[in-house]
């Protein structure tokens, strides 16, 4: 696994499509912008990052959106209630699945 | 004459509780990192790789700092506290009522501002509103038609022989800037003690009792935000909208401002980073934040910083960490002309910082 998950890839996102200048730039634009306060706050943004970065279970978004959550004023309690929903939904989404079985359970006279 | 004036003792009744971890300042504890010259050298050690403050102005194209005139004269009228916060940069707190500024230096301080012309008087400490002169001092200020600016913890404001303070600040239009580190209990009270945060609501609904936090320029209440960690904080103008909204709802309370701090890695907060460890990576987080346009507004360009002896500084960061401003010395020397360049070390990267970072907020 060393090879995988290095702490410094995250340090060096910015320099992840320099193969592709062009997209890149357009990507880290877009992605700059949507993070911009607008009808959401930076906060909740940054909580809806931390969520899905947990849900996505990437590393490198949850080391980056827990410093930002924190920094954009977030405290620890706010930050796992985010936690918490995503883990609801990942959760739910696997027992709501269980209507499947259910259905096709039903189809075959179970 | 002794400058060592004594202070008013505070009762052992008096004293908030330490946060969880915090027995004492370093200075009671007996600690080896109490003393500034052991500061330095653990700022200079921690990260070695880093460069010097002013080599790395240069690295940035920028000129070496210089003065700019003089607008804020802030006075540090003593480490005495009521509390004992994890983060202080002062290590103040219940044990250190010597260090309390005595009334003929408070007297030098009113000379020197009679020369000086400052725009704004900044009272600071420990708590200052400890000192027995405190009163005398802000009242004499004021009747010079200054602005005057009290750092508060507000605690000290519940305390019986204080509950009449917000009435006097009203009185002499004094803006009062307030330490609330989180506008929730759990941060607040981590960071400062447990009962902290209740007891910060109390004294901020004593301030908007007599016309603080109502938009009234004579009654500005402003609070500090500094984070509870060792991370940087961003986005000061967001955070003042969504606190105002959530004191409001949910505690009735009303303020005029936001202002966001960095920490600094001197005294108790040093102390708590080399107790994680993280000495080094928070210096390292500082320098890689560095902000070129938040030299410009660096407040150690406009700002003087007296000590509780009388001492001249460039700012209370280089007074904890006893780096004397050039050209000066004490304050009964103290007049415009002969203000030097600010002295810089390695701890200047807290207010270069992300958004920059002084007594006043971002910089930014």
């Amino acid at each position: 696994m060393s090879e995988y998950y290095k702490h410094e890839h995250l340090t060096g996102f910015g320099g992840v499509a320099a193969a592709s200048p062009e997209l890149g730039k357009k990507f880290f634009e877009w992605y700059g912008a949507v993070f911009e306060p607008g009808a959401l706050t930076e906060r909740e943004k940054c909580l809806i990052a931390l969520a899905v970065a947990h849900t996505v279970q990437c590393p490198y978004c949850i080391e980056a959106y827990t410093g930002e959550s924190l920094a954009k004023g977030a405290d620890l309690e706010q930050m796992t209630e985010a936690l918490m929903v995503a883990t609801a939904i990942r959760s739910g989404a696997t027992l709501v699945h269980g209507m499947q079985m259910i259905e096709k359970a039903k189809k075959l006279g179970a | 004459m002794t400058d060592a004036a004594p202070a008013e003792a505070l009762a052992p009744a008096e004293a908030e509780a330490s946060p969880h971890g915090v027995a004492a300042s370093l200075h009671a504890r007996g600690s080896p990192l109490a003393p500034a010259a052991t500061q330095l050298r653990r700022l200079a050690e921690a990260a070695p790789e880093l460069p010097a403050f002013a080599d790395r102005l240069a690295a940035a194209g920028l000129p070496p700092l210089t003065r700019a005139p003089l607008q804020v004269f802030q006075v540090n009228l003593g480490k005495l506290c009521n509390m004992t916060c994890r983060h202080c940069h002062v290590d103040a707190g219940p044990d250190r009522a010597a260090e309390t500024m005595s009334r003929e230096t408070l007297q030098l301080c009113l000379d020197a501002i009679d020369r000086c012309a400052p725009a704004a008087v900044d009272v600071t400490g420990g708590a200052p509103e400890l000192n027995p002169h405190f009163r005398w001092f802000v009242a004499e200020c004021a009747a010079r038609g200054l602005h005057v600016m009290d750092r508060c913890n507000l605690t000290v404001l519940t305390l019986p022989r204080f509950v009449d303070l917000p009435g006097f600040f009203a009185e002499h239009g004094v803006e009062v800037v307030a330490s609330l580190p989180h506008w929730r209990r759990p941060s607040t009270d981590k960071q400062r003690g447990d009962g902290t945060f209740d007891r910060s609501i109390d004294a901020l609904r004593r301030l908007n009792a007599v016309g603080y936090g109502a938009g009234d320029p004579r009654r500005v209440l402003t609070l500090v935000h500094n984070p509870v960690g060792a991370f940087l904080p961003s986005g000061q103008a967001s955070m003042e909208k969504e606190w105002k909204i959530g004191l409001l709802r949910d505690h009735d309370v009303r303020f005029d401002r936001l202002i966001a701090l960095n920490n600094m890695p001197i005294a108790r907060f040093l102390d708590s980073l080399d107790a994680q460890g993280t000495t080094g990576d928070y210096l390292r987080q500082l320098h890689a934040a560095f902000n070129p346009a938040a030299v410009p507004g660096l407040m150690c360009r406009d700002t003087v910083s007296i000590g509780w002896d009388g001492q001249v500084f460039d700012c209370d960061f280089n007074q904890m960490l006893e780096l004397p401003l050039s050209g000066v010395g004490h304050v009964r020397d103290l007049s415009p002309e002969r203000l030097g360049p600010p002295v810089t070390a390695r701890h200047c990267f807290g207010c270069t910082a992300g958004a920059g970072s002084s007594c006043g907020g971002a910089t930014t």
